[in-house]
């Protein structure tokens, strides 16, 4: 280790922190709002890891990137190492950079979090992801032996992408299916611009792309092709088309005209690009007033979303408290940087219409926190009496979503669990040979490091699989 | 991309797209449809599959000209391609074994009649088929129909066949009686209208929904519909349901969601059209 600089000088350094855009002209439009690590503040941040002998936060990444390594190629100036290194540990690292929930994952296990602040992970990790695709050529890729198998990958987004980068990198022949017309999964209809970029995404596929995965768009399995057939052509398939159906909160007034899912208001305006209309064909309803209903991540985006569409009031509706809230730290300050409201404990009974079926508001009942439920978190109760009315024009539903049938109903032969999801090992292994599945249709909804970890996982299990067959 | 390898206008405003699909022609049933996207910024939209011809490739997509996205569409050429069409989509069409079924189309849903009535056919069940429209003109997929089954045409003016309503001359058939299931697609005044004679005379009768819908996979829950009070999303529980459940009104009125903007996209749609026509002011 090069000592240029002590442990007790390392200690002296305050965490940097992200640059970003203003919260009033943010939420005007859809740019991104952190802006990113200069390669100065980059350096100064790295030279605060003191290089764990046995690094904890590595065990907290799902990915099981080597973080003290690659933040130490940094703080030595060597951002092709650090690029060279981190890519070979994460096929994504521009978007978990972006998108992890580092501060209960990697930041969290930080010893420097003792006392003081953790080191900046994930904004270091984006400062590398991102000088590494200006810099694409400066990376030595070593083309691997090719294996001669074939491996089928259903489904784009996170777990999909990471499986298929680790599994070209083994020398498979990768093949990629996604059901919409651009690749990407939720990275590309969930994620709004603001928080990851379409670009980014669209780099990292194309890094993909260049390391050998094919890409076909517009295949649905489970109806262009079953999943049996590409039994018959592939040595192995893993299985990650996300987790399909939006849940509804099955309350009187659901189906009227400005009550969206989550997905499907996401969708039209990230993947659609209806923030962009009428330039772009797809519109949504931007409402004056929106409430959206869940605390979740989804939640956040949706919220925030409806804000920089024009919303003078947007506003979560949660029926726990803001401690409960299961979406990411930095998403909630963000979100209340940019003047979101929160009403918690509160929970809908009824979406409330006009005579021409429009929405007018969404009458809520109070809540009190009684004893925690199965997950631990203490269990919303009603409070008799309390309800009342938000007036509103748009209602977000974020709630989760559920098992998408699609492809399962047509393939009997595969064990799903109770919820509908598929049934999977720690490996990923599903209940017939050669097929294994990870992301949301195992986990339910999940968060995208986790599907990241799902398909490294999976495509290690892969490469074993077929090294024995 | 999907070539555009024909192109027939069917009646003044709609036009049949003969386009390359060589998978979706292949393995397509009754009932199915394909999402379509023209290119870049273009909208998803649900068309359904009106025939195929697997030994070419190709799959025929009837369309509608109201909006910018389905005059976009029609505006298309032989030689010209569709970005992206996915499917085929949907659960296929619930076909009955033997017996006689009655077909009903009105205007574009006549399309989506045709390949009902081929499968129907091929199972070897008789086939009546009712077709109407407002005038002559406006009357498709006639000769598809005519090889499949005796076919009624029925105009709102009596210009063609018979004068009045589809409902009308399906009453008259189902009086005579014989009819073990009744396919009704068309608008959805029409689908509700045929389900308004069918139900008091418990005459089973199937109807294809066509809610507004962006990824026709599930994920987005765009597509609700009402069938029996119970939620379903048209895209992968239907397009087709049990027509004595389904709320029509529900699905009318939420068909409307995007009228206004539907509006101002055609409106300023035309206007660059226009000024496309137009000198250039000075100045």
């Amino acid at each position: 280790m090069s000592a240029k600089i002590t442990t007790r000088e390392r200690l002296k350094i305050d965490r940097q922190a992200m640059p970003e855009r203003d919260a009033t002209a943010r939420a005007a439009g859809f740019s991104e709002v952190n802006l990113g690590f200069t390669e100065k503040l980059a350096m100064l941040e790295a030279q605060r890891c003191i290089q764990c002998k046995e690094p904890r936060c590595v065990a907290g990444c799902p990915v099981m990137v080597n973080i003290p390594r690659f933040i130490q190629f940094i703080a030595d100036g060597d951002l092709a190492a650090a690029a060279q290194n981190l890519l070979g540990d994460n096929a994504l690292p521009a978007i978990t950079g972006r998108v992890c929930p580092q501060e209960t994952q990697c930041e969290i296990e930080c010893i420097r979090g003792l006392k003081g602040m953790s080191v900046a992970i994930g904004h270091l990790e984006r400062f590398v992801a991102d000088w590494a695709s200006r810099h694409a050529n400066q990376i030595v890729a070593t083309p691997p032996q090719p294996t001669g198998k074939k491996v089928a990958v259903i489904g784009s987004g996170p777990a999909g992408l990471t499986a298929a980068g680790e599994l070209v990198k083994l020398g498979h022949e990768v093949t990629v299916y996604e059901a919409l017309h651009k690749p990407g999964g939720v990275l590309v209809y969930g994620i709004p611009e603001f928080r990851l970029p379409k670009k980014i995404v669209q780099e990292e596929v194309e890094r993909l792309q260049r390391a050998g995965v094919k890409i076909e768009c517009n295949v649905v399995i489970g109806r262009t092709y079953t999943l049996q057939e590409l039994r018959a052509r592939f040595d192995a398939i893993f299985i990650a088309n996300g987790a399909g159906l939006p849940m509804f909160m099955n309350v009187p007034g659901e189906n009227l005209k400005g009550v969206y899912s989550a997905n499907e208001y996401l969708t039209r305006v990230n993947l659609m690009a209806a923030y962009q209309f009428p330039s772009a064909d797809t519109p949504v309803i931007a409402g004056k007033r929106v409430a959206v209903v869940g605390g979740g991540n989804v939640a956040m985006d949706a919220v925030r979303t409806a804000r920089r569409l024009g919303a003078s009031s947007a506003m979560i509706v949660y029926r726990r408290t803001k401690k409960e809230m299961p979406a990411r730290a930095e998403e909630v300050h963000h979100a209340e940087q940019e003047g979101i409201r929160f009403e918690f404990l509160v929970a809908p009974v009824e979406v409330q219409g006009n005579d021409q079926r429009w929405v007018t508001g969404l009458k809520c009942r109070r809540m009190e926190l009684g004893e925690p439920d199965a997950s631990g978190r203490r269990s919303p109760v009603p409070i008799p009496g309390s309800e009342f009315v938000i007036e509103c024009d748009v209602v977000v539903v974020a709630i989760g979503s559920r098992a998408n049938p699609l492809l399962t109903s047509t393939c009997p032969e595969l064990k799903l669990n109770r919820n509908g999801n598929i049934a999977a090992g720690p490996n990923g292994m599903t209940s017939l040979p050669g097929v294994f599945a990870g992301g949301d249709i195992v986990r339910g909804a999940a968060t995208v490091i986790l599907a990241m970890g799902d398909g490294k996982r999976a495509a290690q299990a892969i490469d074993g699989y077929l090294k024995g067959a | 991309m999907h070539e555009v390898l024909s192109k027939k206008q069917l009646s003044p405003n709609v036009t049949r797209l003969d386009v390359m699909a060589r998978r979706i022609a292949e393995i397509r049933q009754p009932g199915q449809f394909v999402i379509v996207r023209r290119g870049e910024g273009a909208e998803r939209i649900p068309l359904t599959i009106a025939d195929a011809d697997p030994a070419a490739g190709s799959i025929a997509l009837v369309i509608q000209a109201v909006g910018k996205t389905t005059r976009d569409l029609v505006a298309l050429n032989p030689g010209d391609a569709i970005q992206d069409i996915s499917g085929p989509l949907g659960r296929p069409t619930d076909l009955i074994a033997s017996g006689r079924a009655l077909c009903v189309g009105g205007g574009v849903g006549t399309a989506v009649i045709h390949p009902i009535a081929q499968g129907l056919r091929q199972r070897g069940v008789a086939v009546v088929s009712i077709i109407g429209g407002r005038s002559k003109e406006w009357v498709i997929f006639e000769d598809d129909l005519r090889k499949l089954g005796e076919v009624i045409v029925c105009t709102d003016d009596g210009s063609y066949g018979r004068k009045g309503f589809v409902t009308d001359a399906a009453k008259d058939v189902l009086a005579a009686g014989g009819v073990d299931c009744v396919y009704a697609v068309g608008p959805v005044p029409m689908m509700r209208a045929v389900v308004a004679v069918t139900k008091p005379l418990g005459v089973e009768t199937i109807v294809s929904l066509n809610p507004v819908m962006v990824d026709g996979t599930g994920m987005c829950g765009g597509c609700r519909v009402s069938v029996g009070n119970e939620t379903k999303f048209a895209c992968v529980d239907g397009p087709e349901f049990d027509g004595h459940l389904v709320d029509f009104d529900l699905l009318w009125d939420r068909l409307g969601t995007y009228r206004t903007q539907e509006q101002e996209s055609l409106v300023r749609h035309e206007g660059s059209c226009r000024i496309g026509l137009e000198k250039p002011n000075a100045g």
